[in-house]
């Protein structure tokens, strides 16, 4: 995925392109509740020093981060260039890090609050009011929200006689095991709710359930946050590729909300490096 | 007016715009990736044979417009809604001038929606009424990321957007376009955020709000607000082209539409220039739900003559031929609208 790092890598460098990489597998776009290695917003990694024959312990890592578009919201290319300014220090080995988001509308502003570790009120300064905590809540409890909603309705169209009302009564146990149950889990766990067979599926972002006469209108409700949040993702993706020419080689297939459009591995790749 | 087996479709645009983005109106950078953020879009959502050049792209004029909305979009009437950007473009990015010109020189064809900035204070207001005095407008687009001088954005709810509701309401302004933008201030919340319309809605209910591209990127917010209240309606800007990239996406949006604010509150319109309408309306009256989506009614053809054009012609006034109108549905005011209600019209 490196661009423009032809040199090969020494075989006593500490840390590696690939190291980093794994360590941004944790960042998530916040809004799309994916990884950000998996959306293509990685433009480039590039590491300096750190090999013992250059007689130094610590490398220097340069990240570039790519967005859809120039107004992409503000608050998360921060969010996601912090975290992954903070990813990338955690790799045993790593001295300097500099994380640069490229052409937004806010890439001077937000390049310079990182780079003096200036945090998001000392990024934004009257813009910002306490902390972006109100803002990642907010879209993990509409990840969960969508999670759930793909796992009860696959159990209606699996069942063209299960009542939307029955759905209130469905426990995680019920659930098939797969890519959409673990998608729950990991939800589930990320706002602190039971993993337990018998926990009750539908339920709201604090694990209250609905009374029976309001099931069917919750799963509606669900079913527009998941509309979006797919939507979205996908949208998002295609704005990218539009953007910069071969970005659609550094993202991830998207099973859910997928349509033949997304189906974008037949257009022309560029060639990726391969990773020493 | 669109015809097609031997049904007529009239036809209102209620979202158009004669911008200009070439690079000597540029202010800077943030010209540029403006007008380029949209002709990503343009790019992204268009079939292959509906793509522009960025140089076309960049400014049309009045002439092209009205070819491409009335002489090859076989649109009726067409409403503009502008976006000034003035810290974007020396000249700001719609034209409002121009606009206003072209559609006092075609009353029958265009509908001229002006727009205001509630940063500007008491002299906004005194300019608004001014403007209005000589232009005569009956609706508003309000863009809320506009950029002003240290501020990003504001709120609907906000005490001086107020105070220009109020002045909306004396001086039969009574139609407010929103568009929800990226950048609103504080950072710490969503920045789609709609509930500021919400609370805008409730306390301006002899106003009518057409939340622009439905909301989206929160399509699920603004149907879980518009279902509440009775005068909040969609506008399909920027939803319509995905009938043609995504299908089942631009389905999903429809059949929430239908579902949680009903047939008669759905508005069509191409935002035009990011897209033309011709092959806008042409696919949209070929467009169905995909027969597997069993949570969703199939659409009728009511439903889309209704969207294409009725729903915005009667918020407007606009002059239908007798024979093209059809009735409201008799849908409850607020909360979602029963399916079943879908099945009966497609009964009739």
């Amino acid at each position: 995925m490196t661009i423009a790092h032809l040199e090969a890598e020494p075989l006593t460098r500490t840390v590696t392109d690939d190291a980093v990489r794994r360590s941004l597998d944790a960042v998530l776009d916040p809004e799309l509740d994916e990884p950000i290695t998996e959306l293509g917003f990685v433009r480039s990694i590039r590491v300096n020093g750190g090999a013992v024959d250059e007689g130094t312990t610590d490398a220097t890592v340069e990240v570039h981060l790519r967005l859809p578009t120039s107004f992409c919201s503000p608050n998360f290319a921060y969010l996601m260039a912090s975290d992954s300014k903070d990813a990338v220090a955690a790799i045993p080995g790593v001295g300097r890090v500099v994380v640069e988001l490229d052409d937004h509308h806010d890439s001077d502003l937000i390049n310079a609050g990182l780079a003096a570790d200036a945090g998001y009120r000392g990024t934004f300064r009257h813009e910002a009011e306490d902390s972006l905590d109100e803002l990642r809540g907010t879209f993990r409890r509409k990840a969960h929200t969508a999670a759930m909603e793909r796992c009860l309705t696959s159990l209606l169209r699996a069942d063209g006689d299960l009542p939307e009302q029955e759905l209130g009564r469905v426990r995680l146990g019920d659930l098939p095991a797969g890519r959409e149950k673990d998608a729950l889990l990991r939800r589930r766990s990320a706002l602190g709710l039971s993993g337990d067979d018998d926990a009750p599926v539908l339920v709201d972002a604090e694990g209250r359930t609905y009374p029976a006469e309001a099931v069917p209108l919750a799963l509606r409700r669900a079913r527009s946050t998941r509309i979006s949040i797919d939507g979205n993702a996908h949208f998002c993706r295609g704005l990218l590729r539009t953007r910069y020419e071969g970005s659609g080689a550094d993202q991830a297939f998207r099973p859910e909300g997928a349509e033949p459009a997304d189906q974008h591995g037949l257009l022309p790749l560029t060639v990726k490096e391969p990773h020493s | 007016m669109y015809s097609k087996d031997g049904e007529n479709y009239f036809i209102v645009d209620a979202h158009i715009a004669l911008w200009d983005a070439r690079p000597e109106n540029q202010r800077n950078i943030h010209g540029k990736q403006f007008i380029d953020c949209f002709y990503d879009y343009h790019r992204n959502l268009s079939p292959d044979s509906e793509q522009w050049t960025y140089e076309e792209y960049l400014y049309q004029g009045g002439e092209r417009l009205m070819k491409d909305l009335f002489t090859d979009g076989y649109v009726d009437h067409a409403i503009f809604q502008p976006a000034y950007l003035g810290e974007f473009y020396h000249r700001g990015f719609g034209q409002t001038e121009e606009a206003y010109g072209l559609a006092a020189a075609n009353p029958d064809k265009l509908t001229y929606n002006h727009c205001f900035d509630p940063r500007q204070g008491e002299a906004g207001l005194d300019q608004l009424r001014a403007d209005h005095e000589r232009m005569g407008f009956q609706g508003v687009k309000l863009y809320t990321a506009e950029w002003h001088g240290e501020s990003r954005g504001y709120k609907l709810s906000d005490p001086w957007t107020y105070r220009y509701f109020e002045e909306c309401r004396k001086l039969g302004i009574k139609n407010i376009h929103v568009h929800k933008g990226p950048t609103i201030r504080p950072l710490d919340r969503d920045a789609f955020d709609v509930s500021d319309v919400d609370h805008a809605a409730s306390d301006f209910t002899d106003l009518n709000f057409v939340v622009e591209h439905v909301g989206l990127p929160r399509l699920e917010d603004f149907c879980w607000i518009a279902t509440q209240e009775p005068n909040v309606h969609g506008g399909l800007a920027v939803a319509m082209p995905f009938m043609h990239s995504r299908p089942r996406y631009f389905a999903q949006i429809i059949g929430e539409l239908i579902y949680w604010i009903g047939e008669d509150r759905i508005q069509f319109s191409s935002d035009y220039a990011l897209w033309t309408p011709r092959w806008l309306v042409e696919r949209f009256v070929d467009f169905q739900i995909p027969e597997d989506m069993t949570e969703y009614a199939q659409l009728t053809t009511g439903q889309k003559k209704k969207i294409l054009g009725l729903n915005a012609a009667k918020m407007y006034g606009i002059p239908v031929p007798a024979e093209l109108q059809i009735p409201d549905a008799e849908e409850t005011a607020t909360g979602p609208r029963q399916p079943e209600r879908a099945d009966l019209a497609s009964a009739r």
